[in-house]
């Protein structure tokens, strides 16, 4: 952990000028993400999980505190492509194929054709959606959208992967069998992940690193390193006590900030 | 063969009642005609000499057809007579207006959705333009450009690129800000240029907002290019047909260029109905 964090928030804050005053959305949210590292949000809504990912993200820009990517300010970073975004939503374009809907960024960032194909092909198969390219989203599942869209966002060489609730609106059997892919598919390209989620067990499950949040103002009340091995984790690992006991603290934490609250 | 039924009820209602104000309207004339000759008119009488006027104050509807008809297929196309060849006239000065339009509308649009300045500026003036009645611009924009020696095809598709812009400028504001916050942020995540969020973003989405906006506006600008061809002392058009047959009191006349224009209307919206369902089906859109 030696090296220069991938990402490196100290002290931000953000407040929203809303007609009713200002609205203190994140205070004094200090974090530091090494390269390779899975990092979960997790909170109640309202807390600012998915503002601080935007924040890195540079679609919102902190009020106060200083916010690293890659070693260099979160909007040069988005500028410099250091990431992909995933939304609650698909958001894939109904008039693109799958394929089509794919090579958008590829397109934007100016990838050589041949290029193009190439790599619309390689992720059509890491998100498991090979020879679904020609097909329009209406004509795919949810789920399939969702993964998708996640291959959208590894079509471009992004150290990060940014995930908002990118599950929040898929059964829970879905739901698992994307998280197990999802492991997988972080073990295999060795991206930096951050993942906005509202769902303990999928906290728990997923990261080497669970950041509990706490809403009125979104601040950080714990950040848990996770023992849990790395890489692939069976879906059987849920039962073991290291992982009830990762997830009773995830929920220690939640209920202190409720406590504050009061 | 559940919707023919209503739409040809609906038509044969239409019809009967014309025929009825037909022979209610041009009675007048026949008793005139009966009283001065001192004869008495029967209701048979009555009903066929209301139905064969020369100039009956409104022509039945299969004077109207006979006299489309005539129009359309009895004489040369190059005949003065011809419906076809005023058709076309008009036709041509419509679709070079439609044209104008159409781009006026998508360059004004465009330069709305990107400019607050423009937004601010713009568009109060082009709902202005359209709070003035055509009617008072059209013999001043004729004459103007008149005195600077354009006439012809050139004034009458300005004014019909005049009421055509309109629609395509409100429906492309509108169709350009269709997408949603989370599909501009997806493109920022990107780093996207502007020009390329127009054209891989913005315009696809507007495609539904623009067909519905073409078909407004060439039946915007079919009006335009016929209120330019009245009082311009015009010669040739719809508009001119209409106006002659007005001075001479040649009903049937009127209302053969009346039938012919919202025919080649209907047919105008029909062409931009084919070509946005060609479009949306190709972009995967048609459901």
């Amino acid at each position: 952990m030696a090296a220069i964090p991938i990402i490196e928030a100290r002290g931000v804050d953000l407040v929203f000028q809303t007609n009713d005053g200002p609205v203190q959305a994140l205070r004094d949210v200090n974090l530091e993400v090494a390269k390779g590292e899975f990092v979960s949000f997790i909170g109640p809504s309202g807390c600012g999980k998915t503002t601080f990912l935007r924040c890195i993200a540079a679609l919102e820009t902190p009020t106060g505190g200083t916010l690293k990517v890659r070693g260099m300010s979160a909007d040069d970073a988005r500028r410099e492509r250091s990431y992909g975004y995933v939304f609650q939503a698909a958001g894939l374009y109904p008039w693109r194929t799958i394929a089509g809907n794919i090579r958008l960024p590829l397109e934007i960032m100016g990838y050589p054709k041949p290029d193009q194909e190439a790599r619309v092909e390689k992720v059509l198969e890491l998100v498991d959606l090979k020879g679904f390219g020609k097909k329009f989203p209406w004509q795919l599942s949810g789920g399939m959208q969702q993964r998708a869209s996640i291959a959208r966002a590894l079509a471009f060489d992004a150290e990060i992967l940014l995930m908002d609730e990118p599950f929040g609106a898929l059964d829970e059997i879905v739901r698992d069998r994307l998280n197990e892919e999802l492991l997988k598919l972080w073990s295999r390209t060795g991206k930096t992940i951050g993942f906005v989620t509202h769902s303990i067990p999928e906290a728990v499950y997923l990261s080497t690193k669970i950041v509990v949040m706490s809403p009125r103002p979104g601040r950080i009340t714990d950040v848990i390193d996770s023992p849990l091995p790395r890489g692939e984790r069976p879906l059987e690992i849920r039962d073991s006590r290291e992982f009830l006991e990762i997830a009773h603290r995830v929920r220690e934490g939640l209920r202190a900030g409720h406590a504050y609250e009061v | 063969m559940k919707t023919i039924l209503p739409i040809l009820t609906v038509v044969a209602a239409i019809v009967v009642l014309w025929y009825g104000a037909a022979v209610w309207l041009n009675s007048k004339w026949v008793y005139d005609q009966a009283a001065r000759a001192g004869t008495e008119v029967t209701t048979a009488q009555l009903i066929s000499e209301t139905m064969a006027q020369e100039r009956p104050v409104l022509p039945a509807p299969h004077q109207v057809l006979a006299g489309l008809w005539d129009g359309v297929a009895g004489q040369k196309i190059t005949s003065k007579r011809s419906l076809v060849y005023h058709g076309w006239v008009t036709l041509s000065a419509t679709m070079a207006g439609f044209v104008l339009g159409t781009a006026a509308g998508l360059i004004l649009a465009i330069g709305i959705v990107h400019s607050r300045a423009m937004d601010m500026s713009v568009m109060p003036w082009a709902i202005a333009s359209q709070t003035i009645p055509i009617l008072a611009i059209a013999p001043m924009v004729i004459v103007v450009l008149a005195s600077l020696g354009i006439k012809g095809l050139v004034p009458k598709a300005i004014i019909a690129a005049y009421l055509s812009f309109f629609p395509i400028l409100v429906g492309m504001v509108k169709g350009l800000r269709a997408p949603d916050g989370m599909q501009l942020d997806l493109l920022r995540t990107y780093n996207t240029p502007r020009a390329a969020v127009l054209w891989k973003l913005r315009l696809p989405s507007s495609m539904p907002y623009l067909f519905a906006s073409l078909k407004v506006g060439v039946a915007a600008a079919l009006v335009g290019t016929i209120v330019a061809e009245l009082p311009a002392g015009a010669t040739a058009g719809l508009g001119a047909r209409l106006l002659s047959g007005s001075y001479y009191g040649q009903t049937v006349q009127i209302w053969a260029a009346l039938f012919a224009a919202a025919l080649l209307a209907a047919a105008l919206v029909a062409v931009v109905g084919a070509i946005e369902a060609v479009t949306l089906k190709r972009m995967g859109m048609a459901r």
